[in-house]
């Protein structure tokens, strides 16, 4: 078991450079993830820690060691693949037996070892099968039981899961939690998806273009996003690029095209660090509502409903208020029965809009 | 910029690979290029000068007539090459897998004993034509191959192979949803074979078209044997060597060696040009059932005539191969036939001889072929480093380079002792023989391997050493046993063409060490088919056993590399 931490990491491919000024603690025992598109850089920073790159700057430490240029051989991590890198001129058996062989582990401990790994994963009966007669969930187990079986100090998994289908992923995610909890491994989890992300993590680390967004725990990242990167790509939400109008006492006046909306002056609803960029009003779909007729109260406006999908657990309704289109979710059993072109009125609450900064231009 | 001891491994990997093409392959070549400027002493182009306005015009003839050649040779086997892939893998009808395979027979035929067969089979007192005129009762052979023709044939036979086999791949490879969608679009059959699928099979064409060129100037075989009066440029080096005008015959080299190259570099341009990769998912090409029972049976029909004259050859070979020597002299036809030749064969040591040669001068080239090709294959395939496709153009060179050329580099390079051959002249010694098959097939078993450790994913070496094994220990446990069958197959397949190797034999042999081809052209020259049709077997039967192997055991389609 081992913390890790990564302090002013650089790396860069010729001129392009791929992860720049990273830092990052990720905890003893921690389940933590690194999200982000394609080409973020979250898979170039796993195969740092991995070994498979030296960074061009900085320093990778697992605990107190320095790890930054010693050989992926030497770092005592264990690699679960995207396409799980199965040897396939070898048995079940075999593959996981080794890293254990590499390690010179006498013959019976060897046996012991892999039954009992052969058994966590649920595969006892598969030990001589050939690797290429398992299904694709099958084989995710076997890299994992390998990476596994060899006590690493880290567990590492590069999107693991992007190749199965969607019942067996649902099925992976709680096997590798599962383990990951029986182990108490710290684990390191590349993926590009939100909700793996979200309902795996001890904590998440959002990239984008090379740089590190965000550090947080599921419900941080998702309810207190750090910028319009972070909220648009985790979940869904409405972004309204806004000027303020009038910061005074406990509240602020923002306005968005015609419309003007009140938000709460404190720290979670409007960080004042970010007050002379450019800022928009954030609200997540499930925290509009609508109501049936006119309620005195701020931020409360007339609109049209222009659209209507149902999701089954939710509605989502489109509505156009003052040219402004506003997603609206509704759960399933407030049976509003709203219909495309139907007039409502719609209420952001104060406490729910969030003023975040955005990122200029090419950064987001 | 990526780790410094992947790069210090990289580059112990990197130096005996260079060492060797720089040894081997380079320097041989710079060799023949020097001898080109020596005249009278002195560095001159006057040789140059010489080739281009000799008043005989001989060797700018020869070259014409290589070029002539090469351009009817393309042509010919384009008309039979390309017609066919679209049959057999587009319809189906009775006996179309058979007919397939046959297709790819003259493959199994090594040069020298396919040039043979063809002079018993339709040369003046060929079987065919004699045949002919006794059924019709004609006075004269109503035709005889010899020339222009007997080389056009012979080429046409072996080399329509590399038009098939390529279109044939180029065709299973088009996703056929791009034709329907087509088909839905409106256009008519014409339209879609002339938009679409003509277009796609472009690059394959091309492709074909000048491996065909590139083989056919090459060519030593055929117009060796064939060629009477008519001059081909691989031909005069050999002459201008045999009359020990070496600077002549390096000149000839150089201006062969140069067409070549540009041919080849043309070649690897044509082919790193953005070409049409085709999402491979959905169904694979369907074949349609030929349904009008008079086309369908005029298909086998033409077929089984098709699959004859394919054969032929080789039966022709067999046939002659069970002639004993002495028994067909004047006769039109053979009446005696046993085994005889094979038993002599066995029995007696002299004959024996050529065969054991051959064999242990391929072991040996084929022993390096392995070794050198899994290297320089991973150093090219898995290792970034400066200067790649240098290395990977230097690989190429001899498959470029005509035979009679390289036999021309080794001669200039090994008859004075140098570094490379560790202060030993090579030229008239035993080594000699195996250092030429070794650089004949270097690119043969770099490619076939290049093939295999292209399908390997990268994350398969990762894994390995992130479990925590060392390279060495990663190259000898995951990635050997993984590329294996692919390596062998394309190991196995130089050491058959090294066992029937002709053009290099026939510059670079000593009397004591004679292999098999230059055996078979000595029993030719004594009017001794039989044996020489019994060596032509073997060749042929080994052929056979390694393609067969090759595809049963390793799974491997081995006469791909060839091409």
């Amino acid at each position: 078991m081992a913390s890790i931490k990564i302090e002013n990491v650089q790396k860069a491919f010729g001129k392009v450079v791929a992860v720049d000024h990273l830092n990052l603690e990720i905890k003893d025992g921690e389940f933590f993830t690194f999200l982000g598109p394609s080409g973020c850089g979250k898979t170039t920073t796993l195969r740092m820690i991995a070994g498979f790159y030296y960074p061009t700057k900085g320093v990778v430490r697992f605990g107190d060691k320095d790890m930054t240029r010693v050989p992926p051989e030497k770092r005592n991590t264990g690699m679960v693949f995207q396409n799980y890198a199965l040897f396939p001129h070898m048995t079940v058996f075999e593959n996981i037996a080794f890293g254990l062989k590499v390690r010179k582990i006498a013959s019976n401990e060897l046996k012991a070892r892999v039954q009992e790994v052969l058994r966590k994963v649920r595969l006892e009966k598969y030990a001589d099968r050939q690797v290429s007669q398992l299904s694709g969930g099958q084989q995710q187990r076997v890299a994992l039981a390998r990476a596994l079986v060899i006590e690493p100090e880290i567990l590492l998994l590069d999107e693991p899961l992007s190749n199965l289908d969607a019942k067996l992923r649902d099925e992976m995610r709680s096997e590798i939690l599962r383990l990951q909890k029986e182990y108490k491994i710290t684990t390191i989890y590349v993926t590009h998806d939100q909700a793996e992300a979200l309902s795996m993590s001890d904590r998440i680390a959002v990239f984008n273009f090379g740089v590190c967004h965000q550090v947080g725990t599921p419900s941080e990242i998702y309810n207190e996003p750090a910028n319009d990167f972070v909220a648009s790509f985790i979940g869904e939400i409405n972004l309204l690029p806004v000027i303020v109008d009038q910061v005074e006492g406990n509240r602020v006046t923002v306005s968005a095209g015609e419309n003007q909306y009140v938000v709460h002056n404190n720290p979670f609803n409007f960080n004042r660090e970010h007050q002379d960029g450019e800022l928009a009003l954030s609200i997540r779909p499930e925290s509009i509502r609508i109501l049936a007729e006119k309620a005195d109260r701020p931020n409360v406006f007339q609109g049209k409903v222009e659209d209507v999908q149902f999701f089954g657990t939710i509605i989502l309704v489109r509505v156009r208020v003052n040219g402004l289109l506003l997603d609206v979710n509704l759960l399933n059993h407030v049976s509003a029965n709203l219909k495309p072109g139907a007039d409502v009125w719609v209420e952001l609450p104060e406490d729910q809009i969030r003023l975040i900064p955005v990122l200029s231009g090419d950064a987001s | 910029m990526m780790k410094n001891r992947d790069n210090r491994l990289t580059l112990y990997l990197l130096i005996p690979v260079l060492l060797v093409l720089i040894a081997y392959v380079l320097y041989p070549s710079l060799r023949t290029f020097l001898e080109s400027l020596q005249k009278e002493g002195g560095f001159t182009l006057g040789n140059y000068q010489d080739f281009f306005s000799q008043e005989s015009k001989t060797n700018l003839q020869a070259l014409w007539n290589s070029v002539y050649i090469s351009v009817l040779s393309v042509l010919v086997s384009a008309a039979i090459g390309i017609p066919l892939a679209f049959i057999f893998n587009r319809y189906d009808f009775p006996g179309r897998g058979f007919f397939a395979t046959a297709a790819i027979m003259p493959i199994v035929l090594p040069s020298l004993v396919g040039v043979m067969a063809f002079m018993f089979l339709y040369g003046e007192s060929g079987l065919v034509p004699n045949a002919i005129k006794d059924l019709l009762g004609l006075k004269e052979v109503p035709f005889k191959i010899g020339g222009v023709s007997g080389i056009l044939i012979v080429h046409a036979y072996t080399m329509y192979v590399y038009f098939y086999m390529t279109v044939s791949s180029a065709i299973l490879k088009i996703d056929p949803s791009l034709e329907e969608s087509a088909y839905n679009l409106g256009a008519s059959r014409f339209q879609v074979f002339r938009k679409v699928t003509f277009p796609l099979l472009t690059p394959a064409i091309v492709a074909a078209s000048l491996l065909v060129f590139m083989i056919s100037m090459a060519s030593f075989s055929a117009p060796f044997l064939l060629a009477g009066g008519f001059r081909v440029l691989s031909l005069q080096i050999y002459f201008s060597k045999i009359n020990g005008d070496m600077e002549v015959a390096a000149t000839q080299s150089v201006i062969l060696s140069i067409v070549s190259i540009a041919f080849l570099l043309f070649m690897r341009w044509y082919q790193n040009r953005k070409d049409y990769r085709m999402a491979t998912k959905g169904i694979g090409a369907h074949r349609s059932e030929v349904n009008n029972p008079v086309l369908k049976w005029t298909m086998v029909l033409t077929g089984v005539i098709g699959v004859i004259i394919l054969l032929l050859p080789h039966f022709t070979i067999l046939l002659l191969s069970l002639v004993p020597d002495g028994t067909w002299t004047w006769q039109t036809y053979p009446s005696v036939f046993n085994f005889e030749n094979y038993r002599l064969l066995l029995e007696d040591p002299n004959i024996f001889k050529p065969l054991k040669n051959s064999l242990i001068l391929s072991f040996i080239a084929t022993a390096g072929n392995l070794v050198f090709g899994v290297l320089a294959s991973y150093v090219l395939v898995k290792r970034k480093f400066v200067g790649k496709s240098f290395v990977d153009i230097l690989v190429m060179i001899p498959w470029a380079l005509p035979a009679t050329v390289i036999g021309m580099n080794l001669i200039f390079a090994f008859n004075e002792p140098n570094i490379f051959s560790f202060g030993n002249i090579l030229v008239g010694t035993f080594w000699i023989l195996p250092l030429a098959y070794f650089i004949r097939h270097i690119p043969l078993v770099v490619r076939s391997t290049n093939a295999v450790l292209e399908q390997l994913d990268d994350s398969i070496e990762e894994a390995s050493r992130s479990l925590g094994a060392k390279w060495f220990y990663t190259f000898r446990k995951v990635i050997l046993p993984i590329i294996m069958p692919g390596v062998l197959s394309g190991t196995l397949l130089a050491f058959v063409e090294s066992v029937g190797e002709f053009p290099t034999s026939v510059l670079l042999y000593t009397i004591s060490n004679r292999p098999i081809s230059i055996e078979i052209m000595n029993q030719l020259r004594m009017f001794n088919m039989g044996q020489a049709a019994a060596y032509g077997m073997i060749q042929i039967t080994l052929i056979a056993i390694v393609l067969v192997i090759s595809n049963k055991f390793f799974g491997v389609k081995a006469e791909q590399s060839l091409s």
